[in-house]
């Protein structure tokens, strides 16, 4: 293998790489030059729009890298297998990095009309490095190069969720992601060794084949939970979500959606890869009347008590950004249920809905973001009588909590259907009813503050007639344009599925 | 053709959002009446013996890889909702002609309620089916919370939750009944034999996911507070086709799949049928609101639709379906004389303040078609109502007699209160001389000659008084479409 050929099969993460460093680049000089016209005519207007234009520049850039790495994604070939797994390049892998991409995309967009955001440059490349992280993560089936990309990626998100440093609030929530995170890391750093230890090998097929020969061991058992704590962590399932409300709330609003997006998705893929192809042997039965001790239930406890407490907590937030915090984590455990069905269908129904999810997902970031611009935050309260400010708005961010909610013919609906059914299929006599059950009575639960957010957009009159004016900047058009396209996404996917569903289920192995 | 009922209306309901606020109404107006001319033209073309099965209108594939198609299908019991669908959208555009507040939202959601029922009555995928079902929740929502009057947020709420409890319970019917048989498609469904076992825990789950829709004894309570909150467009939709979503559901899914896990719960569907119209009638005699009136005695008059299905002979069944339609134009009919004739005149629904105001003199055209609604609501001989309440119970006096005798017996309450709120909103013979002028409502204020009953309303009020007394006249118009189709259905006895 030359490394020509080496070179081309890791083109799109080159590509984003190298487009993260021109943007740094860009935003270092740009900062440099603002200074010194800073000292030397002291006029901040210009200054001001310096700054801005110069992060036009950079957002542009950062767009048209990513739009490149998606080309380049679409180009490469089909079954390629580098260093016993390090890199794979599959279908699904291939369609994984495309949606990362997009979803990257999308974040910078919404990056752009973020003008409290000092250092644009490096924020972008910040958020590009992460991409980079998340491509990594979904491109290898062995365990070292998906602990690599692991800490590439959370590295760069501790620093996104800590950007703005005039806001303590995004310190806390830098902070305790990174706590958090870190811990979560030795925990999965520990497993791996432990799985190393029990089977000789790191990567993926090797380990299954290795776990297939040998009896269960208490030390396997170890091995297998303490990795999985490490990325409940990441997909904040619940006990281990206790992060991401403050990281939700606190950090700026496009590091938030790109943790809940990106960050999450790729965790999913490599979750899914690890445990079916991975431990594969030893996957137990979750189903009520024969239980087996495995990974599935481990999940599946995971995923009920996700579900439970996401759902029911939620009820009691007044800030859109905590609600949607532990939206997310119900929304998490319901992915998992699609792991504990395991199989083919189960894992392409889990990827099926997690990717609907993270596109929902930064669309609704994306109208707290604007909603946050002109009303200075983002409480119940802020978005009182949205529907008459923007009707735009309101109607997208209706059809991302209804789709969060699961009403049709959103794409939100589809994805459940398609996560119970399989769940339902997968044990023997419905033996995973009792999860399903769960879930139901969870996304029954969930509908009660989808609405509440619906209603304060719809039904509440603002408290304060004479709002703030709203500042016409005309960047924001991008983050509309942006959020109309997403919430378009999720009515077409919800209308349409066969169109993600397809691919996913010809690219699962 | 008639798939067109529903593109038309969804089409409909986009136009009227975003054309201006003028065109709206004018908009739904040209869409429902499409609707209906559409529905009469497919009901007067369509032999009878092409409505005895559930015949293949559209069938494109959906989502292959998962067997999901939209398929939409009619025979006589689907034709018939269709067509008070079709009654009930138009009266209720008709009647909701002066909405000033936020018209182009109103129209949409209203017509995307519609538009979702007809889909519902429709389609023969069950995947489709709950697409539809789930759809028309949302859009009752934003009607109920939006555009409604008393206590509206808390009933908005609380119909939406309870619809989609309701909806969670279905959810997992239909799960269990694909992933065993394999299908979503209806047709295949009904044919196909489900294990014993699972039919005797998967009936009631499903059953009672519809029959929350449809305001089941004790899951009703959503409905007097919903149609109380909700605006007289809103209480119309809801009481004239929404609550037959969850009977039709019923009988169409739930009791068609699940034919075994019928038989042995029906007669606990019988206990909870009757308790439901007992009660109901009793406590509407006790209400003071006239909303609350109707809300509790479509309560009661949904009971006998229940009581008509879970009989199960072909007679009480085609009579229940017969019921639906009824009830849908008695009770749209009704809500707009109280909601939009009465309220908007009088701004009081009490029914001690309105029996001071000789409403009767002032408002003739309202106390006439009042009088019309009450006398097809208690059964009179002539009106719908009559013919669809025999059918049922004659139908149910070969399995379940004794239910017949309750049941007859407590058709005396439903007299009772209809002739207390009709006497005392229109014909009270009190009218303390001092506060009654002639020609004025005494107690309101900002009362002028110009509200008097517009046209709009006259049409609205004739097309559903036409409707009720056609099909009271002539019932077999209907059933000799519903009866073949109910024949053909799996779980009879």
């Amino acid at each position: 293998m030359s490394y020509l050929e080496l070179l081309k099969l890791v083109s799109p993460e080159a590509i984003v790489a190298l487009t993260a460093l021109l943007v740094l680049a860009i935003g270092l000089t740009s900062r440099r030059a603002a200074a010194v016209t800073g000292v030397s005519s002291a006029s901040p207007p210009t200054r001001a729009a310096g700054t801005r234009a110069n992060a036009g520049l950079c957002s542009f850039i950062a767009a048209a890298g990513l739009i490149i790495a998606a080309v380049a994604v679409v180009m490469l070939p089909r079954n390629v297998t580098l260093f016993q797994g390090m890199l794979v390049v599959t279908p699904l892998n291939s369609l994984f990095k495309f949606i990362c991409i997009a979803l990257a995309f999308f974040t910078v967009l919404l990056t752009a009309s973020q003008n409290g955001l000092p250092h644009a440059g490096e924020y972008l490349a910040i958020v590009l490095l992460a991409t980079v992280g998340l491509m990594l993560l979904v491109g290898s089936e062995e365990l070292l190069m998906i602990f690599i990309g692991l800490e590439l990626l959370g590295l760069s998100l501790y620093v996104m969720a800590a950007f703005d440093k005039s806001d303590i609030r995004s310190a806390e929530a830098g902070l305790k992601y990174f706590l958090f995170g870190s811990t979560s890391s030795a925990f999965t750093l520990f497993g791996i060794s432990l799985i190393y230890g029990m089977s000789g090998t790191t990567g993926l097929a090797a380990i299954s084949q290795k776990l297939a020969m040998t009896s269960a061991q208490p030390l396997l058992a170890v091995g297998i939970v303490m990795t999985l704590v490490g990325f409940a962590f990441k997909i904040a399932a619940a006990p281990f979500h206790l992060w991401a409300p403050d990281a939700y709330q606190g950090a700026p609003v496009p590091s938030a959606a790109f943790i809940a997006s990106g960050s999450k998705v790729a965790s999913f893929v490599v979750l899914g890869k690890i445990v079916l192809i991975g431990f594969a042997p030893v996957q137990g039965s979750a189903s009520w009347h024969a239980l087996l001790a495995g990974w599935s239930p481990v999940l599946a406890a995971l995923a009920a008590l996700s579900i439970a407490v996401g759902n029911v907590v939620a009820l009691a937030q007044s800030n859109v950004r905590r609600l949607l915090a532990y939206s997310a984590v119900a929304h998490g455990g319901y992915t998992l249920i699609g792991l504990v069905a395991g199989g083919r269908d189960g894992f392409s129904a889990a990827l099926f809905y997690t990717t609907i999810y993270a596109f929902t997902l930064v669309g609704a970031f994306g109208v707290v973001s604007l909603v946050r611009r002109e009303t200075g935050g983002d409480d119940y309260s802020n978005f009182y009588g949205l529907v008459s400010r923007s009707p735009l708005l309101a109607a997208c961010m209706a059809i991302f909590m209804l789709s969060l909610a699961g009403i049709p013919p959103l794409a939100g609906f589809f994805g459940k259907f398609y996560l119970f059914s399989v769940a339902l299929r997968a044990g023997a006599n419905q033996g995973l009813l009792w999860l399903v059950g769960v879930a139901l009575l969870g996304s029954f639960i969930s509908l009660y503050y989808y609405v509440m957010v619906l209603k304060a957009i719809f039904v509440d009159e603002p408290a304060l007639p004479a709002a703030r004016p709203v500042d016409v900047v005309p960047s924001a058009l991008l983050s509309r344009a942006a959020v109309a396209v997403l919430a378009a996404t999720v009515l077409l996917l919800g209308v349409a599925p066969e169109i993600l569903a397809g691919p996913i289920l010809a690219a699962v192995p | 053709m008639i798939a067109w009922t529903i593109y038309i209306t969804v089409a409909g309901a986009v136009l009227s959002l975003l054309l201006p606020r003028a065109l709206a109404r004018w908009i739904a107006l040209v869409t429902t009446i499409a609707g209906l001319a559409l529905t009469l033209l497919m009901f007067v073309r369509t032999p009878i013996e092409n409505l005895a099965h559930f015949t293949t209108i559209v069938r494109v594939p959906w989502v292959p890889a998962l067997g999901m198609n939209y398929h939409l299908a009619i025979d006589g019991a689907s034709l018939t909702m269709v067509l008070v669908t079709g009654i009930s959208a138009v009266s209720t555009v008709l009647f909701s002609w002066d909405v000033e507040d936020r018209q182009n939202e109103f129209f949409f959601w209203l017509l995307l309620v519609v538009g979702g029922c007809y889909g519902v009555f429709l389609s023969a995928d069950l995947f489709l089916f709950f697409v539809f079902y789930e759809l028309v929740i949302v859009p009752k929502y934003f009607l109920i919370a939006i555009f409604g009057s008393t206590n509206k947020e808390y009933g908005a709420m609380k119909l939406t939750l309870y619809s989609f409890f309701g909806g969670m319970l279905v959810f997992v019917g239909i799960l269990v009944a694909y992933v065993t048989a394999g299908s979503l498609d209806l047709g295949q469904l009904s044919q196909f034999q489900f294990p014993p076992h699972l039919q005797t825990w998967a009936f009631p789950v499903l059953f009672l996911g519809f029959a929350v829709l449809a305001g089941v004894w004790p899951l009703h309570t959503w409905a007097p507070t919903g149609h109380v909150a909700a605006p007289t467009a809103g209480s119309m939709l809801l009481a004239g086709i929404v609550m037959k979503l969850g009977s039709y559901a019923g009988l169409r899914v739930a009791m068609n799949l699940f034919p075994q896990g019928f038989q042995i719960w029906s007669k606990w569907i019988i206990v909870l049928a009757v308790i439901g119209i007992i009660y109901a009638a009793a406590v509407a005699l006790r209400q003071g609101d006239l909303k609350f009136v109707i809300g509790y005695s479509s309560v009661s008059h949904m009971g006998f639709v229940l009581l008509g299905l879970a009989a199960a002979t072909s007679l009480s069944v085609s009579g229940a379906v017969l019921q639906m339609f009824s009830h849908g134009v008695i009770a749209a009919l009704l809500f707009a004389v109280a909601g939009r004739m009465i309220y908007r005149r009088t701004h009081t629904r009490e029914l001690d303040a309105l029996a001071g105001m000789n409403l009767s003199r002032v408002l003739p055209f309202a106390a006439f078609t009042f009088v019309i609604a009450s006398a097809a609501s208690m059964g009179i001989p002539g009106f719908s109502g009559f013919a669809a309440e025999i059918t049922i119970l004659i139908g149910a006096w070969k399995t379940y007699p004794l239910a017949v005798w309750i049941t007859g017996a407590g058709m005396v309450l439903v007299a009772a209160f209809t002739l207390r709120a009709l006497k005392q909103s229109f014909f009270a013979d009190k009218p303390e001389g001092v506060r009654v002028q002639e020609g004025r409502v005494a107690l309101d204020q900002d009362w002028n000659e110009q509200e008097s009953i517009t046209v709009a309303e006259k049409c609205g009020a004739c097309l559903l008084m036409f409707a009720t007394l056609a099909v009271g006249i002539y019932p077999k118009l209907l059933l000799d479409r519903i009866m073949p189709a109910v024949e053909t259905m799996r779980f009879l006895k």
